[in-house]
């Protein structure tokens, strides 16, 4: 797959370069270069490194906090905010509208209805719910809220009344990090097992072969769900976060046989390359070869396919929990998360249920980005 | 050839057996067996149950017995055809197994013939096209068709066809066909459901497969005996089409193998949102009911079609290209 030329063509502009400079730089430097220039790849960077921000940020930056269930506000749409004053000026505060319950009289169903007379200021630094961050930093302050006995609902509430941009923001800190953590496993995986397999080829390479075609041989998300259905039920011992951790090292036990290929590829090229006939005949042992000439040779290639692996592993466990065989409560993510819209006439009644998934294809394009440019960044000399 | 067929069928076999190993220690995975859910719903029915009775149903079921009998009575039985019962259903798996399984198979194929004919004449399109306006927006939505998770456009695409088109969505038959016989009616009916599904399950497949086209045919583009085959006056059509795109092929040919099982996954998931009668929803459902020896007969038959399809990609590409077969 990361064969595959997935990159939108940036004008070069590498080539007006005085030749003597770039003879000057090192490959580090030449690939930093050239990754820089990759608009679409800063804007992955820069994306990504401002979402990670907000998630984390997220019980500060959210009104409510994730758990509160508001009886009163169960499917309610998200409040709408104006610039506009009481006094029917312009001012820099803003409003949003007293929430009234009505009964329909139609679908005998309670809706929500603005009350666009009475205008509530959204007020700024305020001390509302309770949370901590980072795990250590304990507060109550919010970025802006309302006034009780009224609540905030930027993005809406869900079907226990519950904010929807808290828990976007919470779910986030699951999404955005447990394709980071699971590739990470797998690149430990797949780097071990590629080498060896590469390095000492024959039986140890024939087994390997098997048993990376076995894996293969398994459609992916089934195998994944199959493997989470495993998993013992929350308890007080098996905390939703052994539950993660778990489901990471699910997702990576699956994921690391695309990059043991392409590192054993790789490393059985570099075997028949000068400087390892070099370090053999001067002595060195195979762990020598492995670790100095090989491993920081493919480095940069390790990484490119890692980054390339991050989306499919988000979209994984996006699909685990939005089958319910994921992330479970307390914890959320955004798979988690659009579980509530599996039905066409929910998602019809109430659109905001589908914001998480926004929030998905965001990431994943801006990862997307992210490898793309990497992996273009990896061969500098290339036009 | 008949040799490269017959060694590759081996190797197949080799793998399923393993497959099977695999799809039986899932089934021996989670905590509490079949037995404890069988005695609960005895209790339910009725009163208690005496000791003797419990013990005689872990004879029964061969709950004490050593691993690898357990392994050999499920894997010969699997083999002749009894997949186990499925508790909740209260029916032998293969009951629930083969209609179900033929949707599968159905959709796999139709996902897989839409999205090898888009993305051969979007791939040829934007490299022959390369830089230009529309290049630009099939490399946009190739993207989009990468980073949206398949279940969420069918969300879409449904509130789409329900809310604009003022269709009935969901399942692969409307209503009044369901359960009447096939006719040509009920198969129309069919192919007017369908298009959903195939939309959805092929897009991510189908954005990389039209990505690994467009590279390919511009390598080769580049090469002399294209330039060639332009020098002789050829026109650009044939030297496309009957020069440079056959060549292009290869690769792709080769990634035949690799792109079933994302069609494969995505029509499990896909299948839940739009309510169809394949393997996913039972399947799934069963993984959350702990039902396990239905889910792992459907996990085994998704792993053989995926090894099926592999075969044939693996003949497929040794009867394009000789130096497969002696390799």
């Amino acid at each position: 797959m990361a064969e595959a030329e997935t990159s939108i063509p940036i004008p070069e502009e590498l080539v007006r370069e005085p030749v003597s400079e770039v003879g000057q730089m090192s490959q580090w430097q030449l690939m930093r270069l050239r990754f820089s220039r990759n608009r679409l790849a800063m804007t992955g960077v820069i994306g990504l490194a401002v979402m990670y921000v907000i998630v984390f940020l997220g019980p500060f930056l959210a009104p409510n906090d994730y758990m509160y269930q508001n009886t009163d506000y169960i499917f309610g749409q998200p409040n709408s905010i104006t610039f506009i004053g009481p006094d029917g000026r312009f001012s820099l505060r803003p409003y949003t509208y007293e929430i009234s319950t009505v009964l329909d009289e139609q679908s005998f169903k309670f809706v929500f209805v603005e009350n666009r007379e009475k205008k509530v200021p959204i007020r700024f630094f305020v001390r509302g719910d309770p949370y901590t961050l980072f795990g250590f930093i304990k507060s109550d302050v919010h970025l802006f809220d309302v006034d009780r006995p009224q609540r905030f609902y930027l993005l809406g509430a869900d079907e226990l009344g519950r904010d929807m941009f808290a828990r976007i923001l919470m779910g986030g800190q699951v999404s955005m990090t447990i394709g980071l953590v699971g590739v990470a496993l797998g690149i430990i995986l797949g780097s071990i097992m590629g080498t060896a397999s590469g390095y000492w080829g024959g039986l140890t390479d024939d087994i390997m072969q098997r048993i990376i075609e076995l894996i293969m041989s398994f459609p992916t998300v089934p195998l994944w769900a199959a493997l989470a259905a495993a998993l013992p039920p929350i308890s007080a011992t098996f905390t939703a976060l052994h539950r993660y951790f778990l489901i990471t090292v699910i997702l990576s036990l699956v994921g690391w046989t695309g990059l043991a290929r392409q590192l054993r590829a790789k490393v059985m090229a570099y075997r028949q390359s000068d400087f390892v006939q070099a370090a053999l005949a001067a002595g060195a042992s195979d762990a020598r070869i492995i670790f100095v000439h090989m491993l920081p040779n493919a480095a940069s290639h390790i990484i490119v396919v890692a980054a390339l692996a991050i989306p499919s592993m988000i979209l994984g466990e996006t699909a685990l929990s939005f089958l319910g065989l994921g992330i479970l409560p307390p914890l959320v993510s955004w798979g988690a998360l659009l579980k509530s819209a599996q039905q066409v006439a929910v998602v019809v009644q109430h659109p905001w249920l589908m914001i998480p998934g926004v929030a998905v294809v965001i990431t994943v394009l801006f990862f997307s980005f992210l490898g793309d440019g990497l992996r273009d960044a990896v061969d500098p000399y290339s036009i | 050839m008949a040799r490269y067929i017959l060694r590759r069928s081996g190797y197949m076999l080799v793998t399923m057996i393993f497959v099977a190993v695999i799809g039986f220690l899932i089934i021996e995975l989670p905590p509490g067996s079949y037995l404890e859910f069988e005695i609960a719903r005895l209790r339910q029915l009725g009163g208690d149950m005496a000791p003797e009775q419990i013990r005689a149903l872990e004879v029964r079921y061969g709950v004490h017995d050593p691993i690898y009998l357990k392994f050999w009575k499920w894997f010969s039985g699997f083999v002749r055809g009894d997949f186990g019962r499925s508790f909740e259903h209260r029916l032998p798996v293969s009951e629930l197994l083969w209609q179900r399984l033929g949707f599968t198979v159905l959709i796999s194929v139709l996902t897989m013939i839409f999205s090898w004919v888009v993305s051969i004449i979007v791939g040829v399109y934007s490299a022959t096209h390369r830089y230009t306006i529309p290049d630009y927006a099939i490399t946009v939505l190739q993207f989009i068709g990468l980073s949206v998770p398949n279940f969420l456009l069918a969300l879409v695409l449904m509130v789409f066809a329900q809310q604009v088109l003022g269709m009935e969505v969901g399942g692969l038959f409307s209503g009044a066909y369901r359960n009447a016989p096939w006719s040509l009616a009920k198969f129309i009916d069919l192919l007017k459901h369908l298009w959903i599904p195939i939309l959805v399950i092929g897009a991510s497949g189908t954005a990389w497969l039209s990505r690994v086209m467009r590279g390919n045919l511009l390598d080769v583009l580049n090469m002399q005996y294209v330039q060639t085959a332009r020098a002789k006056g050829l026109s650009e059509r044939t030297v496309i089409w009957k020069h440079a795109v056959r060549n292009a092929l290869h690769p792709l040919v080769m990634v035949l193998g690799m792109s079933l099982p994302g069609i494969i996954s995505g029509e499990t998931v896909v299948a839940i949102v739009l309510n169809m009668p394949t393997t996913g929803p039972l399947y799934f459902r069963a993984l959350l009911q702990q039902d396990m020896y239905l889910a792992v007969t459907f996990l085994m038959f998704l792993a053989v079609l995926l090894l099926i399809g592999n075969l044939f990609a693996d003949i497929l590409l040794a009867w394009l290209d000789p130096r497969i077969r002696f390799e």
